[in-house]
């Protein structure tokens, strides 16, 4: 679709689409307003509970409990691993950003059409925010996770550090992910009942709770699209800095950049040019 | 596609009524649009759904909505335009369209600048705090961190609201929550203004000040666009009224003209005298047949 050209000189089309550069710049102008409006969703978001935000933390715990029973303790899933407990903890917490930024991402234009269809600013904004308040939540639970790692063995070294660009790459993925997801559920809202399907068939198989490697190594292809999913990719990186024993190949590095820029790049672009119809969903 | 915003537009300034228009500002050309309510009421459960969706049958649940229907309009600048018309007539709708938040199904709203909403409710919480509220809406509407800096004080006088400031906004009364609303939404003037019945809140006193704030911003801003269902203050802030009915203009004219018309038709004494007054106001133009009014 070509911008038409205004018959009335000065005038614009109302709620035109700009150009990406343009509209990249008014996002860019708004970057306040998705700081604290995450800050503010975020906190909000536990209001009708006694524990509150503690929940942020509690359920990933509880997450962690029940699959180290399960997984560990019953199925022996843990074959390959040496801290399982710290494996899986990595795994839960750094996992749970992506399938966070998967499904908030969904509804980020269903539950703002109130936003939507009272202002105007780049709808961007909305998907990024979701996202940021999944990478917020990542951040609290170091709180948790790093004295768990510690109190199961796992030494502090200099190498946690590339925890940094690993968690920045995995972030530029999420967001990716979370603007496809927007456009779409925007359009379909039955992806809000389909993606905690999706996302948990993706847990299964990114390794979140066994590895991918010790089971799966020999199977050819299968390994190959397993080890290949960003899923496990940015698994592989979060472990490699974080545990002991746990290398990640330049592979692994290629792969996570490939994953995140791509993603990145091609959903942006397709958000953008859903641009003027958010508010008529 | 473009001719009836363009007969609209060349026709406007030849009226006699209106001394002198300035350039236009707006231009609604021939907008019609429709949008999907997605309901939750399907009956028969679960299994009749399933059924539906076997035999590809259409969902009950999924409806479509034809708001506006048609509309073209020109306005210029200095115009107080004011709609009225009864519940679901497309007023809201159209205002969104002009403001470009919705798209519209067929036809083009052309605007000289951007046109926004008076209102930041959407982006407020009320488990935060006022000043918090602050903060949030002012930034939604597009305001930096400088300009909140400075405006904040302002803000917090206009609405009034004391130390509640610092309380929750779910903690305030009706009034003292739509006497904050407004004062953050009027802090910032836009080119074109779009009040969506935003004028009823508060006691007297917040209100004498909330229309003189509208007319602040109504001289700041080119072109004023009020929905409201108070035709007293229709007739006292607009220059000119537009009444739609069904997603249709039935009437555009003079602001007195039309609420005339208009209460004539909705007086239930007076059931019967339906046909608009089109000689009080000079530029009156009638779009429908009186068979359909």
């Amino acid at each position: 679709m070509t911008e038409p050209v205004s018959p009335y000189p000065g005038l614009q089309r109302a709620g035109a689409r700009l150009p990406v550069d343009e509209y990249s710049r008014r996002l860019w102008d708004r970057r306040w307003f998705v700081i604290a409006y995450s800050s503010a969703s975020n906190s909000v978001g536990y209001e009708r509970s006694f524990l509150g935000q503690a929940w942020q933390l509690l359920t990933p715990m509880l997450n962690i409990a029940v699959y180290y029973l399960i997984f560990g303790l019953l199925l022996h899933t843990n074959r390959g691993v040496g801290n399982y407990i710290a494996f899986l903890t990595v795994g839960v917490f750094f996992f749970s950003f992506c399938t966070t930024s998967l499904v908030s991402g969904s509804r980020s234009i269903t539950q703002n059409l109130g936003l939507v269809r009272a202002l105007q600013f780049p709808r961007a904004v909305l998907p990024i925010s979701t996202t940021l308040m999944a990478l917020l939540q990542l951040l609290y639970s170091l709180v948790v996770m790093v004295p768990i790692l510690l109190l199961s063995g796992e030494p502090l070294r200099a190498q946690w550090l590339e925890l940094v660009p690993a968690v920045a790459l995995q972030s530029m993925f999420c967001l990716g992910l979370a603007l496809a997801v927007a456009r779409i559920g925007a359009r379909v809202p039955d992806t809000t009942q389909v993606l905690p399907f999706v996302s948990r068939v993706w847990m299964y198989a990114s390794g979140v709770m066994y590895s991918v490697q010790a089971f799966v190594t020999g199977h050819g292809w299968v390994s190959t699209i397993l080890t290949g999913n960003p899923g496990y990719v940015y698994l592989a990186l979060a472990r490699h800095a974080l545990l002991i024993g746990s290398p990640a190949t330049p592979r692994t590095w290629l792969l996570a950049t490939a994953w995140a820029v791509g993603t990145l790049a091609v959903s942006y672009l397709y958000f953008w040019r859903g641009e003027e119809v958010y508010g008529n969903v | 596609m473009s001719e009836p915003g363009r007969d609209a537009l060349a026709s406007a300034p030849g009226t006699p009524s209106v001394p002198e228009r300035g350039e236009p500002t707006v231009v609604v050309d021939d907008v019609h649009l429709t949008y999907r309510i997605i309901g939750k009421t399907q009956r028969g459960g679960a299994a009749a759904a399933l059924r539906r969706i076997v035999l590809r049958e259409a969902a009950p649940g999924q409806r479509s909505v034809h708001a506006v229907r048609g509309v073209s309009l020109t306005a210029c600048r200095g115009e107080a335009i004011g709609l009225i018309g009864p519940n679901g007539s497309g007023k809201s709708t159209l205002l969104r369209a002009i403001a470009g938040l919705m798209a519209p199904s067929r036809g083009v709203v052309w605007t000289r600048g951007q046109a926004s909403l008076l209102g930041v409710s959407a982006a407020m919480m009320g488990a935060m705090s006022g000043d918090q509220n602050i903060l949030l809406g002012c930034l939604a509407i597009g305001m930096t961190p400088a300009e909140i800096v400075e405006e904040y004080d302002a803000i917090c006088d206009f609405a009034g609201i004391g130390k509640f400031v610092h309380l929750p906004m779910n903690t305030y009364s009706s009034g003292m929550g739509a006497r904050l609303r407004f004062a953050i939404a009027a802090a910032r003037a836009p080119e074109i203004l779009l009040i969506d019945e935003a004028l009823a809140t508060g006691d007297a006193n917040f209100r004498r000040r909330s229309e003189k704030r509208i007319l602040e911003l109504r001289e700041k801003a080119g072109t004023v666009f009020l929905v409201s269902h108070g035709l007293g203050i229709i007739r006292e802030t607009c220059t000119r009224a537009i009444w739609l009915e069904k997603g249709k203009i039935l009437l555009d004219g003079s602001a007195d003209s039309v609420v005339d018309a208009y209460q004539k038709r909705h007086d239930p004494r007076n059931r019967k005298a339906i046909r608009p007054d089109t000689k009080s106001g000079v530029n009156a133009r009638v779009y429908t047949e009186p068979s359909a009014i």
